[in-house]
């Protein structure tokens, strides 16, 4: 189900210095035109369909097709992706509808404690930080 | 019209790339949950003025096996005894593994997923009436004992969709950001011109400008996943990049490994995970939290019979367990389809209804049995939607309601890892531990050599996939490998403060060798009027088809039902050389095609490791995930060993080994 990019929609990032999808996709696969300022999947059948171009994208311009090699035509899901949460709307090839949200994150964007500054205790145990008396395995084989 | 003779893609490579050199002391390969796990844990241990750079070959927000995210974390202890998890995955890999790594995974494990859940990943809690509450809702953390949901013994629930980006958050302010370097592709590991045996660096390049980057270090970690589109694919048109592990990984960790000398373990083991056919979705809720059977094309929920368990009673003790080891589940799946008992199906219908049903037996009025089913559903869409969104569109788009009908469930195309169900990879040092044993002879067949996951390679350290041997870690066992790594990375700069690293070649003749698929293509393309054919180069997709059909028909692929015998092997072997030579006629016009072509070099390599361990150990150790007719049972007598092999750097000859099998836990009871 490769991602494709609607032309109306897409601004090519304006040509910053990051164009988003370019900056998130897994597989080097969303490319600018600069010419155009359009952005494109140069290799859709490397597309994982991780729809990281999707959910980054600011102008909601990328979608996602069915593998035309096995999905039936007129289905389609795509996401809205907040901050805390993400609502997905699944749409069937009979045109039926389904709504789902769930949330995705506990905390503000950036408030992961990378816990700067701690050191560990002694190189030469096994412990990690935030660990001590590690165990040592017992019922052991004769 | 233009001829279409002239390069594809928006950036266009040059013949002569700028080269740019780093110096650092620890070089951090990858960017996936391994790779984040040291980010995190490096700098705790390390003096001030170490310097430490980590490569990606993506963006680290969503890069690796979890970018998408995960519905499921599968490694999580808990108040289980550790020695059980070590049981467990000893039986789900036939015996064969390493007891030591995989305690030492057990006992870090559970941090990893702690910080997980302070950093902000949703994580499903039971509430005091044993109900579900989404990991949004208000509950005590693990860390002040909250009841996770749990799925089977060991996998825990998440509301996993930014499982990634809230995983790469903490690693890169940990390390700095300026010292993570997103989109170059490392492809080679160098060794020390001077001191035999020791990392020295890397080199790559940038996957959006010419530039090839030069790294000296004194010690490295190499953990880039397992292999992927290495067998060919059932989907072989726009789907197979619906891969079910991630599509770009290309089998980097084991080959830039092996050809620094570092001993491989139990390439021959390989994964072959039965998934809902085409879209791959994922089936461990299903089967635990859903409880769900599979049926056969009779309609028959066959993994009960009686004819099934005098079929498990050939592989004993392994059969015996009350949960079946995945290679035997897909045998017994196999014995159907071959028999002409397909389809299988998922009875999603039959297992959604009965909670239902349940619930109206307990006396539950018909609008709370709707309200309790919109959460159901939900539940089992978010599976999906977490992690395989494509199964869903593939849901949609055939009009498929999991309550309504069943899905087909389908062994997929073999891959190679060694975090998963799967336990290929590199032979590394347990911890420095008295009950880890002591073994005499060389490193390949040792089990502790100083510096905990190191490599036999002295300064190359391997995590994630990565780690041979030990399979059933996951998103958060590789997490915790990777902090593992971390310390020990410190410890081993502290001990070799000394050592000066030198590379053998220049920074131009390591230029030169990865431009050489641009110079190629360069030199040749105005030879036809269209690039892609040619008779002075070959293609890095055509030659990604090439390998994927050699495996297939040869290796013991799906065209097969993954039989192979020795003669079949021979000739795999045969058709690698010959590719492994022409690797070296792959081009590239532009830098993503330059990505590909030595992604597809990688692959190669790795492959015909996978083909020699297979040919190397005669006996079917893996029913299901592969089989060989000349050698057709699984034989504990001569093979319930290691097979282990090391690429000789300066000899360029392979060395293939048996290697003691040592029993750590008890063996009585065995499960």
């Amino acid at each position: 189900m490769p991602s494709y990019v609607d032309p109306s929609k897409c601004d090519g990032c304006k040509g910053g210095d990051k164009t988003a999808c370019m900056y998130i996709c897994p597989n080097d696969l969303m490319v600018l035109n600069k010419e155009e300022m359009r952005a494109y999947n140069q290799e859709p059948d490397a597309c994982w369909e991780c729809y990281s171009c999707v959910k980054i994208c600011p102008q909601g311009a990328i979608f996602v097709r069915g593998y035309d090699d096995f999905v039936p035509m007129g289905g389609q899901v795509h996401p809205m992706r907040s901050s805390d949460s993400i609502m997905w709307t699944v749409k069937f090839r009979n045109g039926n509808l389904k709504r789902f949200k769930f949330p995705i994150r506990t905390t503000a964007e950036g408030a992961a404690n990378a816990y700067l500054g701690q050191t560990g205790a002694n190189l030469d145990d096994e412990c990690l930080l935030l660990e001590s008396n590690l165990p040592a395995p017992t019922k052991l084989a004769k | 019209m233009a001829l279409p003779n002239k390069p594809l893609g928006e950036l266009d490579a040059v013949a002569n790339p700028e080269i740019k050199e780093h110096e650092c002391d620890c070089l951090i390969v990858g960017g996936g949950m391994a790779a984040c796990g040291t980010a995190f844990e490096i700098k705790k241990w390390a003096p001030a003025d170490m310097k430490i750079i980590l490569v990606d070959k993506a963006s680290m927000e969503r890069s690796g096996a979890v970018a998408q995210g995960l519905s499921a974390i599968n490694t999580y202890i808990g108040s289980n005894p550790i020695e059980n998890y070590v049981k467990m995955v000893r039986n789900d890999l036939m015996g064969v593994v390493r007891e030591d790594l995989i305690y030492d995974l057990g006992r870090h494990v559970d941090e990893s997923v702690k910080l997980f859940e302070e950093w902000g990943l949703p994580i499903w809690k039971k509430d005091a009436n044993g109900e579900t509450l989404d990991g949004a809702q208000p509950a005590a953390t693990l860390r002040d004992g909250g009841e996770p949901v749990r799925t089977g013994k060991w996998q825990i629930m998440i509301n996993g969709e930014s499982y990634k980006c809230i995983v790469a958050e903490p690693a890169k302010s940990a390390l700095g950001e300026a010292n993570c370097l997103e989109r170059i592709f490392i492809v080679k590991m160098l060794l020390d011109k001077n001191k035999p045996n020791q990392i020295a660096g890397a080199v790559g390049f940038s996957t959006r400008e010419n530039k090839v980057h030069v790294f000296k270090c004194k010690t490295a970690l190499v953990a880039c996943g397992g292999a992927v589109n290495i067998f060919r694919p059932r989907s072989t048109g726009e789907g197979k990049g619906r891969a079910w592990y991630p599509v770009w990984n290309a089998g980097s960790t084991y080959t830039m490994c092996a050809q620094v000398g570092a001993t491989l373990t139990m390439m021959e083991n390989r994964f072959t995970p039965a998934r809902f056919k085409d879209g791959y979705g994922p089936v461990g809720a299903w089967f635990l939290l859903f409880k769900a059977k599979v049926q056969n094309g009779l309609g028959e929920f066959y993994a009960n019979s009686p004819a099934v368990k005098d079929e498990l009673e050939k592989f004993m003790p392994y059969g015996a367990s009350a949960v079946t080891p995945t290679c035997l589940r897909n045998h017994l799946m196999l014995n159907e389809l071959k028999a002409g008992r397909g389809p299988i199906y998922m009875a999603t219908d039959v297992a959604l209804n009965a909670f239902l049903d349940a619930k109206r037996a307990a006396g539950m009025d018909e609008k709370a049995v709707k309200k309790y089913w919109k959460h159901l559903e939900s539940e089992a869409w978010e599976d999906f939607l977490d992690m395989s969104v494509g199964q869903a569109g593939l849901w949609a788009g055939a009009n498929i309601e999991p309550e309504k009908t069943g899905s087909e469930i389908m062994p997929t195309e073999p891959y190679m890892l060694g975090s998963h169900s799967g336990c290929c990879g590199i032979w590394t040092s347990g911890p420095n531990e008295a009950w880890v044993p002591t073994v005499e002879g060389t490193r390949a067949h040792q089990y502790k050599w100083g510096y905990n996951r190191m490599t036999t390679v002295d300064g190359l350290f391997t995590a994630g996939d990565g780690v041979g041997a030990s399979g059933h870690k996951f998103s958060s066992g590789s997490h915790a490998e990777g902090r593992i790594v971390a310390k020990q990375m410190v410890k081993f700069c502290r001990d070799n403060a000394s050592f000066k690293p030198e590379l053998k070649q220049t920074p131009q003749e390591l230029a030169d060798e990865i431009y050489a698929p641009v110079k190629l293509y360069m030199q040749h393309v105005g030879a036809t009027t269209a690039a892609n054919v040619n008779p002075n180069y070959c293609k890095p997709a055509g030659m990604m088809m090439r390998l994927m059909k050699a495996t297939d028909e040869y290796g013991g692929g799906v065209a097969t039902y993954y039989m192979t015998s020795g003669k079949l092997l021979g000739i795999c072997l045969d058709l690698l050389k010959m590719m492994r030579e022409d690797s070296e006629l792959m081009a590239a016009g532009d830098l993503h095609e330059l990505m590909r072509a030595w992604e597809n070099y990688h692959r190669i390599w790795c492959v015909e490791a996978h083909i020699r361990h297979i040919e190397f150990r005669k006996e079917s150790r893996y029913p299901g995930f592969y089989y060989r007719s000349d050698f057709p049972t699984c034989d504990d007598e001569n093979w319930k060993c290691f097979v282990n092999s090391t690429f000789n750097p300066e000899t360029k000859e392979w060395l293939c080994e048996k290697v003691k099998c040592i029993n750590i836990i008890e063996t009585e009871p065995w499960i």
